[in-house]
């Protein structure tokens, strides 16, 4: 039967070399890696829903819940730090009333935190979406939240 | 008079200048030349220069004028001033830091001039998704001549004798590696690219590969050639969604062209590459570790030995190498390891490249010859401490590195003297901090981030960096007990000696050399409760001051709790029991008022509730003023 997911599985040999790799093209589709397609891949793989479990949960981008419509993910690098990235941080947390690791109530926000994203000349960043955002400062990011939402209220 | 100059404008691609909207002020060169009718300009982008911080860059050709800090605004007058007049606009010119001049020329410019690019030769001259333009410049030359004149051996030989070390970190000869892993009997064996740059504050591999991507996969083949290697891995981390796009681009022209594949170039050897993202685990970067992830296993590393060049992936005689090393061979082969033997030190040859971020006015990639000592990099290259301040420490090597203090800034940079110095080369972050960063909160920043990265296979590593990490929010917090630091520095051995890999072996480094060099800080915070850097938040307070505070309200409307009170002419007054020190109302309170204050270990006397401006008057208060 065809799953949603069956057309990322059989671009893959079902070898377990293909895991991660499958792993990551499902949750690009995705969004998230969802119980069922955990047990899709495991049975595509031939190993056992703990081992793909096991292997997912220990590397930190993959997702086990439904992310908002947005990510925002704030850069904790050294760099960052040293240049205020936690201020970045808590201004998100306060605007968006999340912590990382969380989505806001209306689905709208995920919140993540990312060890680095290798700009550490632009510090500190944070990106939303796939936009580096950099220079922050606590009112560049209400700035830029504030705008983001006022430019979707727009397009409805 | 109409100019009738031929102009290349490169615009710089990377990630940084990209952030900077460079892609769209491409578009609009393009757009605006386009319009104009002129024929004689030619616009292309390039990879990361490194020098992130005054992008989106732009060079023009003749003369390479460099620009800075580009907005779409300032196309048209580009292309009116620079283009049609001949003239170019001034005030995009790089502006330095200490001189404070404008400068023209890219040749000119302090933060270029003084270094030695070899690893980076080609980053910001080349369109790194044109393979033409590697060519142009002797790419690929360095493969011709390895399968043309040279044995697997003699390729080995080379690289001995020009002592190219691991760029990795470790520093281990580049050359044994390759003649352990060719010494092998075995059918199958694998090259593997490690570009799973993870340590924070590093970004030179990025750039690198966006920049110049040929360059690893040249360097890769070549080693491949001499292990006798015919698969090969780059494992790269998936936070680097450009650079992945330019090496696949890359991969494929290359094997059009024939200089990866079968047979290549007609000879008997064949070599395949195949592109591994990582999946967000900084241990990963552990060489073991890196094989059980690309077996699709969790990536957790074993015991050595056996070596990876003995059993690496899938069992089979495997060489790992960092990418900023395999983008120094084709060099070495091209240019003969005489020449490559004559740069750096005694022990430690070559080039060096630095990430220098933090509180630096020119923050970007530096590749300097080993040797060099901080003070150059940081001053010369680095222009100083943002604003002038006074330099406080220096953190080499990212979580696995250390922090040195200013009496180390003579110190010439090699592998061998920043570990006699407590720090490491590692992945080559180097982060520069003033006055205001508190070190016992750096050294708990480092240690929570290998805390959590710790794979937890050994106890030590699991939960010795767990105690530490507790013992300093402790001390941070003001909670902290004076024999807390021999208790750090105990558990610190510990953690050393039982881990397995590197990851638990450098994790206390952070650690031990804030102890060394900044024990007053350390003490402060647990005798006097008090941080001196103004960081650690339990230990300070916000307080206006009201002998100057206008009235004027702007703080109290960026207050995100509503810890302040006060009305239009009346002092205003922080709730220290609401007040979340975020520290908006310093940032927001106007200059010519700046009536916003922060200070540790002291109480500020101020008026219990608002009252009139002008109306105060607490002599003890202006003695502490």
């Amino acid at each position: 039967m065809a799953t949603t997911i069956s057309s990322v599985l059989n671009q893959h040999s079902r070898d377990r070399r293909n895991l991660i790799p499958i792993l990551q093209k499902v949750q690009e589709k995705e969004k998230y890696l969802s119980p069922a397609s955990i047990s899709e891949i495991s049975g595509y793989v031939g190993i056992s829903e703990n081992d793909v479990y096991s292997v997912a949960s220990f590397y930190s981008q993959f997702r086990f819940t439904k992310p908002g419509e947005h990510t925002v993910k704030v850069c904790l690098g050294t760099a960052c730090h040293v240049r205020g990235g936690a201020r970045v941080l808590e201004t998100v947390e306060r605007e968006l009333k999340i912590k990382p690791g969380e989505t806001t109530a209306d689905g709208k926000y995920s919140l993540e935190t990312v060890a680095c994203i290798g700009a550490c000349a632009l510090a500190p960043t944070m990106v939303l979406d796939n936009e580096v955002q950099r220079s922050m400062t606590p009112q560049k990011v209400v700035d830029l939240l504030k705008s983001r939402n006022k430019a979707e209220n727009d397009a409805k | 008079m109409p100019n009738n100059n031929e102009y290349t404008i490169y615009i710089c691609e990377g990630t940084g200048c990209v952030s900077g909207k460079s892609h769209e002020i491409r578009l609009a060169l393009e757009h605006k030349i386009a319009e104009q009718g002129l024929n004689n300009v030619k616009v292309d982008f390039t990879g990361c220069h490194g020098f992130c911080e005054q992008g989106p860059i732009a060079i023009i050709e003749p003369n390479e004028i460099f620009y800075t800090r580009l907005t779409i605004n300032d196309v048209d007058e580009i292309v009116q001033s620079h283009i049609m007049e001949g003239k170019p606009v001034e005030r995009l010119f790089f502006k330095d830091p200490i001189s404070n001049r404008s400068i023209p020329y890219y040749r000119d410019i302090n933060f270029y001039r003084k270094q030695q690019r070899i690893i980076l030769r080609n980053c910001g001259h080349i369109n790194p998704e044109k393979i033409e333009d590697y060519i142009e410049r002797e790419g690929y030359n360095a493969l011709k001549k390895v399968l043309g004149q040279m044995t697997s051996l003699q390729v080995i030989e080379e690289i001995k004798q020009s002592g190219l070390r691991g760029r990795g970190g470790a520093g281990f000869p580049t050359g044994m590696k390759w003649e352990f892993c060719q010494k092998e009997q075995s059918d199958i064996k694998y090259m593997i690219c490690n570009a799973d740059e993870g340590d924070p504050g590093a970004f030179m591999d990025r750039s690198i590969m966006e920049a110049d991507p040929h360059t690893v996969i040249e360097g890769m083949t070549i080693a491949a050639y001499a292990i006798g290697a015919g698969e090969g891995y780059i494992y790269i981390r998936a936070e680097y969604p450009l650079a992945v796009k330019r090496l696949r681009i890359a991969l494929q022209q290359s094997e059009n062209m024939g200089f990866i594949g079968d047979n290549i170039l007609g000879s008997e050897f064949s070599f395949k590459i195949h592109v591994n993202e990582g999946a967000g685990a900084f241990v990963c970067g552990e060489e073991t570790a890196l094989m059980a992830s690309i077996e699709g296993k969790r990536g957790m590393p074993r015991p050595r030995p056996p070596f990876p060049a003995q059993s690496g992936l899938w069992g089979k005689p495997t060489t790992i190498n960092n990418v900023k090393t395999l983008a120094t061979v084709p060099v070495i082969i091209n240019k003969g390891s005489e020449w490559y033997s004559k740069i750096g030190t005694d022990k430690s040859k070559g080039t060096a490249v630095f990430a220098l971020t933090g509180k630096i006015s020119n923050s970007g990639l530096v590749e300097v010859p080993m040797g060099m000592t901080l003070r150059e990099i940081i001053y010369d290259i680095g222009g100083g401490l943002i604003g002038g301040k006074d330099f406080k420490a220096v953190q080499n090597g990212g979580p696995s590195g250390g922090c040195l203090p200013a009496s180390a800034l003579d110190l010439p940079v090699d592998y061998e003297r920043l570990a006699a110095a407590g720090a490491i080369m590692g992945s080559g972050g180097m982060i520069v901090v003033d006055s205001q960063t508190c070190m016992v909160d750096l050294a708990k920043y480092f240690l929570s981030f290998t805390q959590e990265e710790s794979c937890g296979k050994c106890v030590m590593c699991r939960e010795g960096t767990l105690q530490m990490l507790k013992i300093l929010e402790d001390i941070i917090e003001g909670n902290g007990k004076e024999e807390d630091i021999d208790l750090l520095l105990e558990l610190a051995k510990a953690v050393q000696a039982g881990s397995l890999c590197a990851l638990g072996g450098t994790a206390p480094n952070p650690v031990l050399t804030t102890i060394r060099y900044f024990r007053d800080e350390y003490e402060a915070h647990i005798k006097e409760k008090r941080c001196p850097a103004l960081v650690c938040k339990n230990l300070i307070n916000f307080y206006i001051l009201p002998d100057k505070c206008q009235g004027c309200g702007i703080c109290k409307r960026g207050c995100p709790v509503d810890a302040i009170s006060g009305d239009k002419r009346m002092i205003h007054i922080i709730d220290q029991n609401k007040c979340i020190k975020c520290g908006n109302c310093l940032d927001v309170c106007p200059e010519r008022f700046n009536a916003v204050t922060k200070v540790s270990g002291e109480k500020l006397q101020v008026p219990q509730e608002p009252i009139a401006v002008g109306s105060w008057q607490n002599s003890e208060s202006e003695e502490k003023l």
